[in-house]
């Protein structure tokens, strides 16, 4: 193969620029938190903030990206509906929690108050995440892989407008409770109890979802099916069934990400699965696809950053109003990322076939 | 393996479509369609959609018992019809009943007093009876409709189909007519009413589709032989003559139909050639891009500060001068922006241009960036293209003054927005043969293999993306004069989503698949804005049905539709 | 084959004929109504149309026709929605008639985008049956579509567009077509000031903005006023529209030291600030405040108990004539809740303006044809004066201001939305603590 002496120009040129690229980037990030910490705008106690409200916000990102990289995983589908299942869980929780609440359930009993409608959530999520597997996926399993995706966009639309006629525009409070509101002191510092109670729930069910995947024989049929398809069925596992599994498993996971975030938001409207739905997503890639901790990580990597952000980079460099660009922060971060690990943080480098 | 009862069967059929007829009442679709007709004072849209369930249903359950019954037997067809209708009648009457004790109207808000009077008949809970009869009777008749002939049963299906469209449409068609005056007028007041289609205009159209359908399926073959049978000058002239009248409609169309239908149809244009920009990224090059809105927004920004004469315009050059820098513009751009995405891979890639897409919405909406670009306040004042003297062409006085003609009506924008997309498709037909094109489709079936065939994979993808991004750029263009202002808010995702399904849905890597997919998915609800509140739900549920009816999409390209064919080959055999 | 395609089509003939009998009976009128009104086209009636605009000709039997514009769906929808259940309402009051007629109200979606009112509006413009119009509900559509309805010798009342520049003087000739029932901006934010310097006595203040051309041009509006009274502004801030983790921003904002906050958002995202702000270290005790865009029930539903104590702007409702309860047991009767947003009552007035207008200057021949001149009409919404609707006595501007802007602060003093009742001054809840 000859390269003339203009091909390899432009290979220099392009790859001058991708250094560049990224040089300038780490310029940015190092710069702008050089001055702000200089500034010393902040004391150290709000920076402890920041970190606790982005892990709370990161962890429920974090519950979300689940279900996308599980299906990711064994279907090499984006589920874009998956937002939509999230906002479908928070809203059967909201109804079951007012119901609740009027008959004074929640505070004479404030764990089960809190865990029936996680449990319901998850619940509906997972039902009409089958449904929509059902109709909308299963036929297309062969078709090329825009497919699915196309009508996982159809479904998203179809669920989000169908709560909108059900329910109406309008946003619904979720209702307070009462054993959640104040704060906890944790070595010094004074952290709200929502914060810890929804970080805490969601590590018990993210490790509940690690122990399935890793020790029980459907986890090992699910990792089964993600490596291969064709030779899991021949080991005698029923595909469709670990398909249809993985898809409730992941919903279920929203349902309950779905609760957590109309505790710490108190609302939910028919529009709230759009933005942390494409924010999970993202969390997912972040992390590296199809990789379970990967999620994780790549949920609360992007909380803490969206919420330090602003004011670490964009701050001290004379940006105004930076919280407008919060979430070019969290993109740029997503792109900065892929430009370093072009497959995530802890994600494998894939193969053209598989991605 | 044992066979299902047929009555279970139809039951179950019956009380799958209750739950849909359910559904359709609670996102309250029944209701606010009770207020447009199917026929004037017969049928209006609401009854329709329960009344088309049910007698769906009995078909289907009909259909189903003639499989399990291994053949048609007239008796058991039309009980089984009857079943899915009383069922689904049964389900509805149950859920009147059920709220009428309870207050579901806490948690559904649509199960208001109307629709309860609707769903009796407005005889209050007394009426319910009359919901299984009914479903029962239209069961009967769905499940009856299978025992007629398959040659007659087409024209009858065909015609209905029309009159539904007709009928949505009404309004539309109605205004059009209207505005034509005299006989057009006469016309349009006969066959439309202001909700619907009135009973002359129905049973005109019902007929009309069924003779037509019958003439034609009769005639198809004579006809297609005496045209064989032309000699070959014969032939020539009937093509020019084809085309020409279809050029003749295109040319005239806004004069006839009126501003509206121009500006749909320029708003088709611009999706149009995002399509065929993403086209050439994901069709051939096989790169999945959500952020293509991204260029759009460039292309659109770029027209507005060179040409506003508001507070934020930099020059005022015309409009002329202004578009093939915004192509430049959101070239350079596709190119800059490209560079490093285009070593990530796949959905890796989908994202990455996602967040390139909303970086560049949130930079142009923020107040950082509101000293050039306006933030949310926008640009406004942009101006409309005039056709003058050459000194128009070039520079522009402010206040702008036209001395030529000045094309600032969507009807004439059409022009220029038609004309694009023809160029544009053209351009994008010669690319695809080109040596350019062939190489983009070999990255797309196996980058390692092209890169070892000596394909510069880097150099390729750019340029899809450079090509891409320009075409978007013009889009933004042209939208930009259109609306005369930008706004940060108009460059959602949902462009972007919005582009790739018109792709898919039209047919990956086909350019009339492109066209027709934006003629889908953007026109007909773009057409279809008195339903907003269901357009969205309506949209959802027809991505989902085409993808399930048509995976390769409505108009597919020849090449894409033969490996979706030898993919399924392959994995049959694997 | 032939044969029984024969049959089937005799039979569909003799079917159809039925079919026609059985229609002749129930629409027997229609065909002849339908004869008259185009003899009223004629001139046989007697009336010339010497109207510079025209006329809009509405048969005997047909409806007379308005259309509504506005956010129907997307992220903002609850908007539209809101101010559209005000123009039903105000249909339902006339029984659905106006003038004999039954009343047609088509409704068009205008996305909340300069393109999506600009498409509404040519769809509307198209419509020669259109006689007036209420909309659109975001500034943005009307800056996009108000030229093509203008143009088309349409009137449109806006209920919901607040920017300012809508109704200057020199707006322009395309806006010879519009006027509005809500409220300019730029009283509110001075009316804000005002209170925070003279009454609350605060000297520092910090502001955060949505994005939205409304909270942009609001906040600033208010920084400028409380910079030119002495005050200092210590932080402007914004988040973006869809944001809902608020804690980061309010950080930021507890750094610079505010003794005032000001956010003139809309319910969702004031929601989370509200329910957030306290829990920031050093922002425990500061005062809050917002403006009409959260001026709602369904804020106190949102924000709960934290929107006690907190100060609201909005029109001053002590100089609402009255009917605003009665409106509310309406609404809430018929769409079984609370109204969604802040603009159903400037629609419902908006609406019966343009009804008032039409009954004033349509001209109504003996056979029940409607002739309505459309400059007339435009002529008569503008001369509007002390029209008494619900959201205060209505006069119109030569530049089409037709709200009465008597700005007022409300203090939140119970977070239960049922108590929420700014028309009342006895048992007041927002109370009414400035002017």
């Amino acid at each position: 193969m000859k390269t003339t002496l203009g091909e390899r120009l432009t290979d220099w040129s392009i790859s001058g620029f991708m250094w560049g690229f990224r040089i300038l980037i780490v310029f940015i990030v190092v710069a702008g938190t050089f001055f702000t910490l200089q500034s010393g705008k902040y004391t150290g106690e709000q920076w402890i903030d920041f970190i606790v409200f982005g892990v709370s916000q990161g962890s429920i990102y974090a519950l979300i990206a689940l279900g996308y990289t599980m299906v990711y995983g064994i279907l090499r589908m984006i589920n874009f509906a998956h937002g939509e299942i999230f906002m479908s869980g928070a809203f059967s929780a909201y109804f079951l929690a007012t119901w609740l609440n009027t008959i004074g359930f929640v505070d004479a009993n404030p764990v089960l108050g809190l865990l029936i409608p996680i449990l319901f959530a998850m619940f509906m999520s997972a039902c009409i995440a089958m449904l929509v597997e059902r109709v909308a996926y299963r036929p297309l399993r062969n078709a090329p892989r825009l497919v699915p995706l196309i009508s996982a966009i159809g479904a998203s639309f179809f669920l989000q407008y169908t709560f909108r006629g059900f329910f109406g525009p309008g946003v619904y409070a979720y209702p307070p409770i009462k054993a959640l509101e104040g704060e906890w002191v944790i070595f010094g510092v004074g952290i709200l109890k929502v914060q810890i109670i929804v970080a805490v729930a969601a590590a018990l069910i993210m490790a509940l979802l690690y122990i399935i995947v890793m020790r029980t024989k459907l986890g090992k049929a699910m990792r089964a099916v993600s490596e291969d398809k064709d030779t899991a069925a021949l080991m005698g596992i029923d595909v469709n069934r670990i398909i249809v599994s993985t898809f409730a498993i992941g919903a279920a996971m929203a349902g309950a990400a779905g609760v957590l975030y109309a505790l710490i938001y108190r609302q939910v409207n028919f529009f709230m699965g759009f933005t942390p739905g494409i924010k999970a997503f993202t969390s997912a890639v972040l992390g590296g696809i199809g990789n379970i901790p990967g999620a994780m990580l790549g949920g609360l990597v992007l909380g803490v950053f969206e919420s330090i952000g602003p004011a670490l980079f964009l701050d001290g460099l004379g940006i105004i109003r930076p919280y407008q660009l919060k979430d070019a922060i969290a993109y740029t971060m997503l792109v900065m990322i892929l430009l370093f690990r072009p497959s995530g943080i802890l994600g494998e480098r894939l193969t053209s076939k598989k991605a | 393996m044992k066979k299902e009862n047929f009555i279970w069967s139809s039951t179950k059929i019956g009380l799958l479509a209750g739950a849909i007829a359910i559904f359709l009442c609670l996102v309250g679709m029944v209701e606010v369609f009770s207020k447009r007709d199917v026929i004037e004072k017969v049928l209006t849209l609401g009854m329709f959609l329960l009344l088309a369930t049910s007698i769906l249903a009995g078909f289907l359950a009909s259909r189903r018992t003639s499989e399990l019954l291994d053949g048609n037997k007239a008796p058991s067809n039309l009980l089984a019809g009857a079943i899915a209708g009383l069922a689904m009648g049964a389900v509805l009457a149950f859920f009147v009943l059920f709220s009428n004790q309870v207050n579901l109207r806490a948690v559904f808000l649509n199960v208001t007093p109307a629709l309860m009077q609707l769903l009796t008949f407005n005889q209050g809970v007394g009426g319910v009876w009359q919901l299984p009869v009914l479903g029962a009777v239209s069961g009967l008749a769905g499940g009856a409709f299978l025992l007629i002939p398959q040659n007659f049963r087409k024209p009858i299906v065909q015609a209905l189909m029309v009159i539904i469209f007709l009928a949505l449409f009404s309004s539309l068609f109605r205004i059009i007519m209207i505005n034509q005056g005299g006989g057009i007028e006469r016309t349009a007041r006969t066959i439309f009413s202001q909700t619907g289609l009135t009973i002359t205009g129905g049973l005109i159209f019902f007929f009309g589709t069924i003779l037509f359908s019958v003439l034609w399926s009769t005639q198809r073959e004579r006809v297609q032989n005496s045209v064989d049978r032309l000699p070959k000058k014969g032939k020539i002239s009937l093509r020019v003559f084809s085309i020409i009248l279809l050029a003749y409609v295109v040319i005239m169309l806004p004069q006839a139909a009126g501003p509206f239908i121009a500006q749909v149809v320029v708003i088709i244009s611009l999706y149009i050639l995002m399509g065929l920009g993403l086209n050439i990224e994901i069709g051939f090059a096989g790169l999945l891009d959500l952020g293509f809105v991204a260029f759009y927004a460039i292309g659109a920004y770029t027209v507005g500060l060179l040409t506003s004469y508001g507070e934020y315009g930099l020059q005022h050059v015309s409009f002329w001068v202004a578009v093939p820098i915004a192509v430049l513009v959101a070239m350079l751009f596709g190119g800059i922006l490209g560079v490093p995405v285009l070593g990530v891979r796949g959905d890796y890639l989908a994202i990455a241009t996602l967040g390139f897409g909303e970086i560049v919405r949130l930079l142009a909406g923020s107040d950082f960036m509101a000293r050039w670009l306006g933030g949310p306040r926008g640009i406004i004042g942009i101006q409309k293209p005039c056709i003058g003297t050459l000194g128009e062409f070039v520079a522009v006085d402010v206040p702008r003054v036209c001395n030529g003609i000045e094309l600032g009506k969507p009807q004439d924008i059409y022009y220029i927005a038609i004309a694009s997309a023809l160029l544009i498709a053209f351009f994008s037909y010669r690319l695809r043969e080109s040596r350019l094109g062939r190489a983009w489709m070999a990255i797309r079936e196996d980058e390692d293999v092209a890169e070892a065939l000596g394909i510069k994979l880097v150099q390729a993808k750019l340029l899809a993306y450079m090509l891409g991004a320009a075409f978007a750029g013009l889009g933004g263009a042209i939208f930009a004069t259109l609306v005369g202002s930008i706004f940060a808010s108009s460059m959602q995702l949902i462009v972007s989503i919005n582009v790739v399904a018109l792709i898919i849905v039209g047919g990956m890597g086909s350019i009339p698949g492109v066209i027709v997919g934006a003629i889908a998915l953007i026109g007909l609800p773009e057409l279809l804005r008195e339903v907003s509140e269901f357009r969205f739900l309506l949209y959802g549920v027809a991505l989902i049905a085409v993808m399930l009816a048509k995976p390769e999409g409505l108009w597919p390209s020849e090449t894409i539709s033969r490996e979706l064919h030898h993919d399924e080959v392959a994995e049959t055999t694997s | 084959m032939n044969k029984r395609l024969l049959a089937l089509l005799s039979l569909l003939v003799i079917a159809s004929m039925m079919l026609a009998a059985c229609g002749g009976g129930t629409g027997g009128d229609t065909g002849s109504g339908g004869d008259t009104g185009s003899g009223g086209d004629t001139g046989t009636s007697g009336y010339e149309c010497t109207d510079p605009l025209g006329c809009v000709t509405i048969g005997p039997d047909e409806p007379v026709h308005v259309a509504f514009w506005g956010v129907l769906s997307g992220a903002d929808s609850s908007l539209g929605e809101d101010s559209k259940r005000g123009v039903e309402i105000a249909i339902d009051d006339r029984g659905g008639q106006l003038l004999g007629h039954d009343i047609l109200l088509t409704t068009e979606d205008g996305l909340c985008t300069p393109e999506g009112g600009a498409t509404a509006a040519q769809k509307l413009a198209t419509d020669t049956s259109i006689v007036g119009l209420v909309g659109s509900t975001c500034s943005d559509e009307t800056v996009g579509g108000i030229a093509a309805i203008t143009n088309a010798g349409l009137t449109t009342i806006s209920p919901a567009n607040t920017r300012p520049v809508l109704t200057d003087p020199n707006r322009g000739p395309d806006y010879a077509g519009y006027l509005r029932t809500a409220h300019s901006d730029a009283f509110q934010g001075k009316a804000v000031a005002e209170f925070a310097y003279n009454v609350l006595g605060v000297r520092k203040a910090a502001t955060i903005h949505d994005g939205s051309a409304y909270a942009e041009a609001l906040q600033q509006v208010f920084a400028d006023e409380f910079a030119a009274l002495g005050g200092e502004v210590v932080a402007q801030e914004a988040v973006a529209r869809d944001a809902t983790d608020m804690r980061p921003v309010l950080t930021t904002i507890a750094a610079a030291q505010p003794e005032f906050v000001y956010f003139p958002v809309f319910v969702a995202g004031g929601g989370f600030i509200v329910n957030q702000i306290r829990d920031v270290a050093g922002l425990e005790d500061v005062k809050i405040a917002g403006s009409d865009g959260i001026f709602t029930a369904d804020f106190l539903e949102a924000g709960g108990e934290n929107t006690v104590g907190m100060y609201l702007s909005s029109p001053d409702f002590g100089a609402f004539p009255g009917g605003y309860p009665e409106f509310i047991e309406k609404h809430n009767a018929k769409y079984g809740g609370a109204p969604l947003s802040v603009f159903h009552a400037h629609a419902y007035d908006a609406a019966n303006m343009l009804f008032a207008a039409l009954e004033a200057v349509a001209v109504v021949q003996e056979d029940g044809t409607i002739f309505v001149p459309r400059q007339a009409l435009r002529d008569a919404v503008y001369a509007t004066q002390n029209f008494q609707g619900v959201t205060g006595s209505l006069s119109c501007s030569p530049s089409g201001d037709c709200g009465a802007p008597v700005i007022a602060i409300y203090e939140i003093t119970n977070a239960d939305p049922a108590s929420w009742d700014p028309q009342n001054a006895d048992n007041p809840n927002p109370k009414k603590i400035y002017p």
